[in-house]
C-alpha cells in the first residue's frame, strides 16, 4: 500500500517538504554564519528565531490589536490591509531576533573573546541583578527595581573584569551558547502569559489554493514562503559578495588574525554576522507561524536542531550549502514520513545526515573554510 | 566614546525593563490565582498526607490542571470538615513524562507521611511508576490513565476509577459504525502509549472501514506527511489517539490542506481552552469521546465556588479519588498496607459513580464512555454510549 501511496501523494509531499526545507534553510544561515566567522556552534540560534516568533505574535495581537478569531471565524484581512500586517510582521520579527542576536552576542559571546565592553557589562549586570532579586522578592516589578539599582555598580565591576581582555577556552563558548538558549526558553516560558502552552497566532491571510501543480494543491502561504526566503537569501548573498562588510565577513571567516592586521574591525564584523543571522532566523519565525499559526517557548529547540543538521549537510559555512541541505532535509523527512509513517520523521532527518557525512564529512557542498567564498 | 556606549547600553536596559513590565502584568494575574487557592483551609498538624502524581507543567498542562484542582477540592473540604484530623495534598510534578516519572516515585515513596497516591495522571508515566508503588505498598488511584495494558500488569497497588481504553476505543468505533455510518475511516496516532493504545482499539474494532492510518511525531510542527495521505484517502472520518496540543495542529492543517472528514478524539482532546478555544473553526464539529463525567450540581457549585470556572475535564474523577483515600484514613487506616486494604474493599458512592474496585483494579461500573462535541466552540455533551 504505501509504496503506491508514496506516488500519488509524491507532489503534494514535495510542496510541502520544500515549503519546511526553506524554513530550515533560513535558521541554517545564522547557524553557518556564525559557525564561519567564530568557529562556534551558536545553539543559542533557536531561541534568536522561537524570540522572533513572539515578535510576530506581539506585532499582530498588541500592535494591530487582531483577535484570535473573531466571532468563532478566522480574522481574515484583504488587500492593502494585509500586505500592511504582513510586511510589518516580518520587520517585526526581523528586528526582534536580530536584536535578540545583538545582545546575545554582546554578552553571552564578546566577553568571553576578551573584548567584552560597556552594552555588555550593563546587561548582564542587569541580568545577575534580575536573579539575584529573587533571593528576596518574587513580584516582577519588585524584582525590575531591584535588577535596576544592583545594575549600576556590577556593570562597573564587570567592566574591570572585561578590561583584563582574558580569551577563555573554546569550551566556554559552547556552554555559555547552552546556557544562553535555557535561559531564553526558560524566561519566556516562566513569563510569558501562557507560560508553557502553544500559543495560537492570529491568522490574517486566507490559505487559498492559488494553483494546483501534478495534483498538489499550491497555497498562498507557500508561494509567500517560497518568495520571501528566496528573496532574502539572494540578498544576503549579495550583501556578503558585493558589500564592504560582507567582504569584512568572508575576510575573518577565512583567517580572522590576518583580516584584524589588515585593518578588518574584527568585533564589529562578528556584529554584523550575527546581526544578519537573527534578521534571517526572523523572517523564518515570521514564515513559520504564517504556515503553522503557532508558537511556544520550545519552538525552536526541534527547529533548530533540525536547521542545525541542514546546516551540516550542506557543508557548515557555506551560504549554498545551508539553502540545499535545508531543503533536502523538507523533503527527505516528508518522503520518508509517507513511506516508513510520521513517528520516523526525526529518525529519517539524521539518518540522512549520518550518510552524508559517511561519504562527504564535509557536507554536500563542502566546508568553505579557508575558501574565497563563505 | 566610553559615555555614548554607556547611554547607548542604558536604552538596551529601558527596553529590556518594557518587556518585563509586559510579562509583569500577566505574572500579576498568575499570582493572584496561586493566592487565591492556596488562602485553603490550612492544616498545620496533618495525620496523614496523600500524594498527587501529575502534569502540572509541560506539553499537557492543560490536562493537570484539573486533576490538582479535583483533588484539592476534595481534601479542603475533607479538613473544613475534619479539623482536629486534617490531612495534606503533596503535589509532584511529572509533566507527563514517563521519563522523569521514576525519579518522582522515588520521592513520593520515601516521604512516610503519604498513605496513597491519587494518579498518576497519564498512562505512560503509570507504567513507569508502578513497580516502585508495588514495591513500596502504596495504594494508587487514578481517575485519568486509561491504558488498557495497566490492569493486567500484576500491580497490586493500582486502582482506576474511570473506564478503560479497552472500553473507549471499541465505544468510540461503536459510535462511528453506528450513529456516524461512515463508508470509510482513517486513523492517525501520536506512537504514545495512550496515543496508539485508543488508536489500535478503534483500529481494530473499524476493521474493514479502515482506509488510511498514520502515526505523527507530537514535537513537530509540520504533519504534512499524515496530511497528504489523509487527503488521499479522502475518509468519511478521521479518528486520533493523542493528546489536544497536536490534535489543534493536526486540525488545523487538515482543514487548511481542505481535508473535510468529520474529526473524532478521545479523552486526551477533551480540553476548552486547549483544544476548542484554540484550533476555533477548524474544532468546530469535532466529536470527543471521554470516560469522564461533569459531576453532579453540588460538585459544579463546589468548584465554581472555589475556581470561578467550571469543572474540567477529569475533574470530577480525581474529586472521587481523593476522596476514597480520604475516606479510607478517616476510617482509622493508619499506614500504607491498611491503606491498601481498605481501598481494595473500598464500596461507596462517588459523584461519578458508585466505587468499588475489582481485583485487577478496575471499577466495577467503568463501562460508560461519554460522547461530546465541539458546537460553536463549547465543548457540549452529546451522548451516552453505553
Amino acid at each position: 500500500m504505501s509504496h503506491w501511496l508514496i506516488y500519488r501523494t509524491f507532489w503534494d509531499l514535495t510542496v510541502s517538504g520544500i515549503v519546511l526545507g526553506l524554513i530550515y534553510a533560513l535558521v541554517a544561515l545564522g547557524y553557518t554564519m556564525v559557525y564561519g566567522v567564530l568557529r562556534l556552534i551558536n545553539f543559542a540560534h533557536s531561541e534568536i528565531f522561537m524570540v522572533g516568533t513572539f515578535g510576530v505574535l506581539i506585532s499582530l495581537t498588541k500592535v494591530f490589536g487582531i483577535s484570535l478569531f473573531d466571532d468563532g471565524q478566522y480574522p481574515y484581512r484583504s488587500g492593502f490591509v494585509l500586505v500592511a500586517i504582513l510586511v510589518c510582521s516580518i520587520i517585526a520579527a526581523m528586528v526582534v531576533s536580530g536584536a535578540g542576536a545583538i545582545v546575545l552576542e554582546r554578552t553571552a559571546y564578546r566577553p568571553l573573546r576578551g573584548a567584552g565592553d560597556a552594552y555588555g557589562a550593563v546587561v548582564l549586570a542587569f541580568l545577575t541583578g534580575l536573579i539575584a532579586s529573587f533571593l528576596f522578592s518574587d513580584h516582577i516589578m519588585t524584582n525590575l527595581a531591584i535588577a535596576a539599582v544592583i545594575t549600576g555598580p556590577v556593570s562597573f565591576g564587570y567592566v574591570r573584569i572585561f578590561r583584563r581582555g582574558r580569551q577563555a577556552p573554546r569550551l566556554a563558548f559552547l556552554i555559555s551558547a547552552i546556557g544562553s538558549s535555557m535561559a531564553m526558553a526558560e524566561a519566556v516560558a516562566t513569563w510569558g502569559p501562557e507560560q508553557r502552552s502553544v500559543y495560537t497566532t492570529p491568522r490574517v491571510l486566507e490559505k487559498k489554493v492559488l494553483f494546483n501543480f501534478l495534483g498538489a494543491d499550491v497555497r498562498i502561504d507557500y508561494v509567500i514562503v517560497a518568495i520571501g526566503a528566496i528573496l532574502m537569501m539572494t540578498s544576503l548573498l549579495l550583501f556578503v559578495n558585493r558589500t564592504r562588510l560582507g567582504r569584512g565577513i568572508r575576510a575573518v571567516a577565512q583567517d580572522a588574525e590576518t583580516a584584524r592586521i589588515l585593518g578588518v574591525n574584527v568585533n564589529s564584523v562578528i556584529l554584523v554576522t550575527f546581526l544578519l543571522g537573527g534578521a534571517m532566523a526572523g523572517g523564518a519565525a515570521m514564515m513559520f507561524t504564517l504556515v503553522y499559526d503557532q508558537t511556544r517557548f520550545n519552538i525552536g529547540f526541534l527547529l533548530g536542531v533540525k536547521s542545525f543538521t541542514a546546516a551540516v549537510l550542506g557543508g557548515i559555512g557555506n551560504i549554498k550549502g545551508a539553502l540545499l541541505g535545508g531543503i533536502v532535509l523538507g523533503l527527505a523527512e516528508n518522503y520518508g514520513s509517507s513511506i516508513f509513517g510520521g513517528q520516523w520523521k526525526d529518525v529519517i532527518a539524521f539518518v540522512v545526515l549520518l550518510t552524508v557525512l559517511m561519504f562527504r564529512p564535509t557536507g554536500i557542498l563542502g566546508e568553505s573554510l579557508g575558501k574565497a567564498r563563505v | 566614546m566610553k559615555k555614548s556606549n554607556l547611554l547607548r547600553a542604558g536604552a538596551v536596559l529601558v527596553s529590556l525593563s518594557f518587556v518585563g513590565v509586559a510579562c509583569g502584568g500577566s505574572d500579576n494575574a498568575a499570582s493572584d490565582t496561586t493566592a487565591a487557592m492556596s488562602t485553603e483551609v490550612t492544616c498545620d498538624a496533618p495525620v496523614a498526607s496523600i500524594a498527587l502524581q501529575f502534569p502540572e507543567t509541560g506539553d499537557a498542562a492543560n490536562l493537570g490542571a484539573p486533576m490538582l484542582k479535583g483533588a484539592q477540592l476534595a481534601v479542603d473540604q475533607y479538613n473544613a470538615a475534619n479539623a482536629d484530623a486534617c490531612v495534606t495534598l503533596k503535589t509532584f510534578d511529572t509533566q507527563g513524562d514517563p521519563a522523569k516519572a521514576p525519579a518522582v516515585a522515588q520521592a513520593v515513596v520515601s516521604d512516610a507521611t503519604i498513605l496513597g497516591l491519587v494518579g498518576p495522571g497519564f498512562s505512560g508515566e503509570s507504567k513507569a511508576a508502578l513497580p516502585l508503588y508495588d514495591e513500596a505498598g502504596l495504594a494508587t488511584i487514578t481517575g485519568s490513565a486509561t491504558n488498557a495494558e495497566l490492569q493486567n500488569a500484576g500491580f497490586k497497588v493500582f486502582h482506576r476509577i474511570l473506564a478503560n481504553d479497552a472500553v473507549q476505543g471499541p465505544a468510540i468505533a461503536k459510535y462511528i459504525s453506528e450513529t456516524l455510518k461512515p463508508a470509510s475511516v482513517g486513523i492517525i496516532d501520536d506512537a504514545s502509549d495512550y496515543g496508539k493504545g485508543l488508536a489500535d482499539a478503534v483500529k481494530t474494532a473499524a476493521g474493514a472501514t479502515v482506509k488510511a492510518s498514520d502515526s505523527i511525531d507530537p514535537k513537530a510542527a509540520d504533519f504534512s506527511a499524515a496530511v497528504s495521505k489523509m487527503k488521499d484517502a479522502n475518509p468519511e472520518v478521521i479518528f486520533y489517539g493523542g493528546y489536544y496540543g497536536e490534535a489543534v495542529k493536526l486540525s488545523t492543517q487538515l482543514r487548511d490542506a481542505g481535508v473535510k472528514s468529520t474529526l473524532v478524539f478521545g479523552d486526551g482532546v477533551k480540553d476548552q481552552a486547549g483544544y476548542a478555544d484554540a484550533a476555533g473553526p477548524a474544532a468546530e464539529g469535532a466529536l470527543i469521546a471521554c470516560p469522564c463525567k461533569d459531576g453532579d450540581a453540588t460538585f459544579v457549585a463546589a468548584w465554581t465556588a472555589k475556581y470561578n470556572e467550571v469543572p474540567g475535564t477529569y475533574g470530577a474523577e480525581y474529586y472521587d479519588a481523593a476522596n476514597v483515600l480520604l475516606n479510607v484514613i478517616k476510617a482509622g487506616a493508619k499506614d500504607r498496607a491498611a491503606v491498601q486494604t481498605a481501598v481494595n474493599a473500598y464500596d461507596a458512592a462517588g459523584i461519578t459513580k458508585q466505587i468499588k474496585f475489582t481485583e485487577n483494579g478496575e471499577a466495577t461500573e467503568a463501562a460508560t464512555i461519554y460522547m461530546y462535541k465541539v458546537e460553536g466552540g463549547k465543548i457540549t455533551y452529546v451522548a451516552d454510549i453505553k
